[in-house]
């Protein structure tokens, strides 16, 4: 604290050092999805609910007794912030790197050493606040959040506590077509920057909620703005998004809340929704029972294992955090011209997508299918720029290449097909240069090896026959050569046009126009007789 | 170098870094001779909290030197090294300059970038400079000033060249300080100031009149609200900072069957008294339940106070005080009685409420010790004003008759 000098203090010789300190700089994002982790609420509730069936009728009374109940749901999403570096020195931070392989004098919380924020951090959370539609505080601050624990070395953490930076926004959901459909809105309480270190950013949800369904369709939607938005991987596998679920249950017609319990360790999107349909059993059976005493406030892991909640913690009154304004930040100050510029940076969200989609013409299946998944949907949207048929593109890909990307266990990204070149593939079938049946051997073949559609018909000689007296004297042979079918066909047997029709297309190689082959094909066939 | 800020909870930490006003010194040439004695954490007002020494008072061995930075105070004063640093949270530069009669400056919170700065109570605490001359002071705060991107409450204000404007004595006109209106705060030339105190300061002021100012009181109502607002303020602060002093990464750990004895049995055995008492009236104060009625109050207090000086500072360029309530007391006197000590701190911790500069001179002296005992006047600015502080210090160190600030230690050599 005190520091004595010696002569040798010369006023003349002051200068302005540079700072050894160089800004890193930011901005590297991974949103690159794996299909085992590129999981939507969708796909893994059909799992779900076969599940459920088996135990349908020993269970067939619970449900009788659930009707009488509603479930009140609120979520806490933990989102981990894809900046760089931590948040509140310049240390690099990845997922999954060695713990304290990069660490400073600010993250060991020596004695002297001073948090300053990481300003991606700030843009970040606007970001999230502005796609959530909340009220952006113009002015919040830091608070230190005050507990002894191993893993804080400072004895508290700094985070939001009463002016969070945005607050009072909400989140459009449309819940998938098997479960009934439907749109949501789910209510945001607020958004706020929270945790040392790891920057987070945290988002606290209304009650809105009434199934597992809508809790992991609210998840689901929140991971897919966070990709959309660039902001974090949004990995649950990883905690990089962590939902911790807040449920009570009441009568239906009782105005007042349940009491309320805390569900954490929730790993997935389907546990979200299997681990909230668990408690709303247990807790609707006790209340049922007349034990309604026996739920208390507590905190409860879901097992994954053992498929149920388990006590935690129980909560012996609030812990007393002790919060009090962080004296070594200065408060978060929001200009109108920083809020606009992100507003008019912000990407084309998942909701603005949808009913854009939806407009095109598209399913509501079709549109979830396409906008799910930030790569699937940027991979559509390339193709229809292209100037390829949406409703066509849309088929391909939800069919033959969702088909393969399962089968080969690939994402998207993975599979060697360009949007242009799948744009290019819809475009000759339309035009009549090759068939459709030819269009989906050229799609194999350029998903699992690459090149262009037009280089695979000349390479093979794809072309489609489209000459109509090219087309009539092959039939003719087939006729030729098969007078006993010919025969039958004229005794009556008119099944066998299809036989001739295939063995026209074994002669072309497939590459025959089918159109102008059966009409010639029916004219001859029908001609004689 | 080892930095144990006068704990034992420290004892053997060496920091892995220089503080950055350090790191500006020793850019601009300054050769670091050693780090001097304080109180625990800066907390205390005679250096007397220090886990390893009692410092003396260089004009008389048998007095505190002040605190909680009086080891600097006492080594400038002592002429063993040019200009000392201190820290300054609620008058801890201040108060000791004026004990051992040297220049103490306080700076503008945020004019230098605590990086490095062991916290006490960070919204408070303020690296400060000793010196045996004005013109020392000012050259070392204009090495250590300046933005630090490792401090985000430093400001990117420009640093004047504070020793430029120092004007020698045969160059000074006859009223070299006309027209400078300075106000004398009437609330600390009251009871409980020593009477000494009280004559040292009037003369002082009748010099700066002599010089050319206008002198008038002003009334800060809210003065005596700052010492209780201080208190709570700086130990809620304080009692968050010193969590990490758990026993786990510094000091010595006790053995503890869990974790939570292990924290409670390394802090009760590493912590001194004072530092106890304070986390524990902190703690106290931002507990549910009781942060409304202490620390929130304290924080609207606050505000009131950093008005009312906003206020008199429109009407006065500076504004004057004693530096303390007493001169220099015994070593051991104050010991047992906290509140007496504390309420030593009366004179200065509103200006680190408000955020505000201030300049510590010796001024005169009061009978008592082999020589007598220094008595020191505080000038406190408008924020970011330490120029004119510094140059209106150096016009009256210069012009002060029959005054010579040296100890009979060093004089007598
Ligand atoms: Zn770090």
């Amino acid at each position: 604290m005190a520091l004595t000098l010696f002569k040798g203090l010369k006023s003349n010789c002051f200068r302005w050092y540079p700072s050894v300190y160089v800004a890193r700089k930011h901005g590297v994002l991974y949103c690159s999805m794996r299909n085992a982790q590129g999981q939507t609420a969708t796909t893994q509730e059909k799992q779900h609910t076969k599940l459920k069936a088996s135990s349908k009728k020993e269970s067939g009374k619970l449900e009788e007794i659930l009707k009488n109940y509603e479930a009140v749901i609120g979520i806490e999403t933990h989102v981990q912030l894809s900046t760089q570096t931590k948040a509140f020195c310049s240390c690099p931070y990845n997922y999954g790197a060695q713990p304290n392989t990069s660490i400073c004098p600010i993250c060991m919380g020596l004695p002297g050493a001073l948090p300053v924020l990481n300003s991606k951090v700030i843009g970040y959370a606007v970001k999230l606040g502005l796609a959530l539609n909340c009220k952006l505080s113009l002015n919040s601050k830091f608070d230190r959040k005050q507990y002894f624990y191993p893993d804080l070395p400072k004895g508290y953490q700094i985070s939001q506590f009463d002016i969070p930076i945005a607050t009072g926004g909400y989140l459009d959901v449309d819940l998938p077509v098997e479960f009934g459909g439907g749109h949501r809105k789910f209510g945001i309480t607020r958004v706020d920057l929270n945790r040392a270190g790891v920057p987070l950013l945290e988002i606290v949800s209304e009650p809105d909620m009434r199934t597992g369904i809508e809790a992991a369709e609210y998840a689901a939607e929140l991971q897919r703005l966070v990709r959309y938005l660039g902001v974090s991987n949004g990995n649950m596998q990883e905690g990089s998004l962590r939902c911790d679920v807040n449920i009570s249950i009441r009568p239906i017609g009782q105005l007042e809340f349940g009491t309320k319990v805390e569900i954490k360790n929730l790993n997935s999107f389907s546990s979200v929704s299997r681990a909230i349909d668990f408690e709303i059993s247990r807790q609707v059976l006790l209340h049922s029972q007349g034990q309604a005493d026996h739920i208390v406030q507590e905190t409860r892991l879901w097992e994954e294992g053992a498929q149920k909640t388990v006590t935690m913690r129980k909560k012996e009154g609030l812990s007393d955090y002790r919060y009090f304004p962080e004296p070594d930040l200065p408060g978060v100050t929001l200009t109108n011209e920083y809020i606009n510029e992100i507003r008019d940076s912000l990407p084309e969200l998942p909701e603005m997508k949808r009913r854009r989609y939806e407009k095109l013409g598209l399913s509501m299946q079709d549109v979830l299918f396409l906008t799910n998944d930030i790569n699937v949907a940027a991979y559509f949207a390339a193709t229809i720029a292209t100037g390829a048929d949406v409703k066509l593109a849309a088929n391909w890909i939800m069919g033959d290449i969702a088909a393969y990307m399962k089968n080969e266990k690939l994402s998207i990204d993975d599979i060697k097909l360009t949007p242009k070149e799948l744009g290019e593939l819809i475009a000759s079938i339309k035009a009549g240069t090759i068939s459709g049946k030819i269009g989906k051997e050229i799609l194999f073949e350029l998903m699992a090896k690459g090149g262009t559609v037009e280089g695979i018909i000349k390479e093979k000689d794809l072309v489609q026959i489209v000459d109509p007296t090219e087309i009539e004297k092959i039939i003719d042979r087939v006729l030729v050569n098969n007078p006993k079918q010919l025969e039958q066909y004229r005794g009556g047997k008119t099944k066998l046009q299809g036989y001739f029709a295939g063995q026209v297309m074994k002669e072309t190689k497939g590459k025959a126009n089918p159109g102008l082959l059966n009409r010639i094909l029916l004219e001859k066939l029908n001609a004689k007789s | 170098m080892p930095s144990t800020a006068g704990s034992r909870l420290l004892e053997n930490y060496r920091p892995p870094f220089d503080a950055t006003a350090v790191r500006k010194l020793r850019e601009s040439g300054a050769i670091v001779v050693g780090k001097t004695n304080l109180d625990e954490f800066g907390m205390g007002s005679t250096t007397e909290g220090s886990a390893y020494q009692v410092t003396a008072n260089p004009w008389d061995l048998s007095r505190v030197p002040g605190g909680s930075s009086g080891g600097s105070a006492a080594a400038v004063s002592a002429r063993q090294c040019m200009v000392a640093l201190g820290s300054d949270t609620g008058g801890s530069v201040r108060q000791p300059a004026s004990f051992c009669g040297v220049v103490g400056l306080k700076p503008t919170y945020g004019r230098v970038s605590r990086y490095g700065l062991v916290a006490y109570a960070s919204s408070l605490d303020v690296i400060g400079c000793f010196g045996s001359s004005v013109a020392d002071s000012g050259i070392l705060l204009g090495a250590i000033s300046g933005h630090d991107k490792f401090d985000a409450t430093s400001s990117k204000r420009d640093i004047p060249d504070y020793a430029s404007q120092f004007v020698a004595i045969d160059y000074l006109e006859s009223k070299p300080l006309k027209g400078l209106r300075v106000g004398v705060i009437r609330e600390t030339l009251e009871d409980g100031v020593d009477s000494e105190v009280i004559s040292s300061v009037r003369d002082a002021v009748s010099h700066l009149e002599q010089l050319g100012c206008t002198a008038t009181e002003v009334s800060l109502p809210s003065f005596s609200l700052g010492l209780p607002a201080y208190y709570i303020l700086a130990s809620s602060e304080s009692s968050s900072n010193l969590s990490r002093y758990d026993g786990v990464r510094y000091g010595n750990q006790v053995f503890g069957d869990e974790l939570n004895s292990l924290y409670g049995d390394s802090r009760a055995q590493g912590f001194g008294s004072e530092v106890k008492m304070r986390i524990l009236m902190g703690t106290y104060a931002l507990s549910a339940g009781y942060y409304d009625a202490y620390y929130k109050r304290a924080q609207q207090v606050r505000t009131i106070i950093r008005n009312s000086f906003k206020e008199a500072l429109d009407n006065n360029d500076i504004l004057i005080s004693p530096a303390a309530p007493t001169v220099a007391y015994k070593i051991g006197e104050k010991k047992n009685d906290p509140l007496a000590m504390y309420a030593g701190d009366i004179m200065t911790v509103n200006v680190n409420l408000a955020g505000l500069p201030a300049l510590v001179l010796p001024c005169g002296f009061v009978e008592g010790g082999p020589a007598g005992l220094p008595v020191g006047f505080q000038l406190i600015g408008a924020a970011f004003s330490e120029e004119k502080l510094l140059k209106i210090g150096h016009i009256f160190e210069q012009t002060l008759p029959g005054c010579s600030f040296v100890p009979p230690i060093v004089a007598d050599e």
